[in-house]
């Protein structure tokens, strides 16, 4: 083969290789999709800041929303339409049922008998975050690992490219 | 006519339903009150500020009050356990309050049980209304 010849196959290979990259982390959208239900949205960001439902399976939701009375130590009681109609919001939005591959990620990383309730005991939360130490999700500006809009600020909106990450001081 | 009377009744007890009153809360819980302790001789504004800020210990080792989260001064912002910002509670600096009574209902369903592990008395509540309506 000719010098020219193997440049061009070697730039071809270059760029075909990152726009495969690209489209890898675009794909299906890298991002959850913008969802939206007015209760989900009152309801569930009075007290923390409101979890996309493709951050974690339908058995977690479903876990969770049957447990409101010890919601995480608290008391997060709402009557029996409102949290059915929450339910039916998240089941339908939950990460086993999302096309995106972050969702498809999360859940494949929750064995099939688990339905946790905290994002951060996923394996797909931990291993995302393991050069981040914990002192730093305790920094006054983090509060805790739950705290996801303290460093991804679109987090709410289902958000979490690392482009957009900033850890505060 | 009856149709007409019928959609009046619905636009005056859906505005009224929005358009309550700390006073008309007030005058909710006095009626249960009332029927909850027939000795009930009114709502106190002092007892409800003992109320705010009394700590107590809960069951799970941490010191709790209504104060915890809204912060001593209620004309302040206060914060969550999940660090989100609590908009003050008291009128005067939050004219929102006490406006609603089934989202205070709700509240006081849940934060009775947070801080003090059972559930409210009219009297409290009364009293914790009286208090914050009184804050200048």
């Amino acid at each position: 083969m000719k010098k020219w010849m193997q440049f061009l196959v070697l730039i071809g290979s270059i760029t075909s290789t990152s726009v495969l990259l690209a489209s890898g982390d675009m794909k299906g959208g890298g991002q959850l999709p913008a969802v939206s239900n007015v209760k989900w949205k009152s309801e569930c960001s009075s007290c923390h800041m409101l979890y996309h439902p493709g951050l974690l399976p339908e058995r977690s939701w479903s876990k969770m929303m049957s447990g409101l009375d010890q919601h995480f130590g608290e008391n997060a009681t709402l009557d029996a339409a409102t949290r059915d109609e929450i339910m039916r919001f998240l089941a339908l939005n939950s990460a086993d049922k999302q096309d995106n591959r972050r969702s498809k990620r999360i859940s494949q990383s929750i064995p099939a008998t688990d339905a946790p309730l905290r994002i951060t005991e996923t394996r797909y939360f931990t291993s995302k975050h393991d050069e981040v130490s914990p002192l730093t999700f305790k920094r006054k500006s983090i509060g805790s690992a739950s705290n996801c809009i303290a460093c991804h600020k679109n987090a709410e909106k289902g958000d979490f490219a690392e482009s957009q990450i900033r850890i505060p001081r | 006519m009856r149709k007409t009377l019928v959609i009046l009744g619905v636009i005056f007890s859906t505005t009224n339903a929005l358009a309550a009153t700390p006073q008309d809360l007030l005058k909710q819980y006095e009626a249960q009150a009332k029927q909850e302790n027939s000795a009930f001789a009114g709502f106190s504004a002092d007892r409800g500020a003992i109320f705010f800020r009394a700590e107590r210990m809960h069951s799970n080792g941490n010191k709790v009050s209504c104060s915890t989260c809204h912060t001593s001064d209620p004309r302040n912002q206060g914060k969550t356990r999940a660090n989100k910002v609590i908009e003050p509670i008291a009128p005067i600096a939050n004219p929102q309050r006490f406006t609603d009574a089934a989202k205070v209902e709700k509240w006081f369903g849940r934060n009775c049980k947070d801080v003090l592990e059972r559930a409210c008395i009219a009297q409290e509540k009364g009293d914790y209304i009286q208090y914050l309506i009184n804050v200048k």
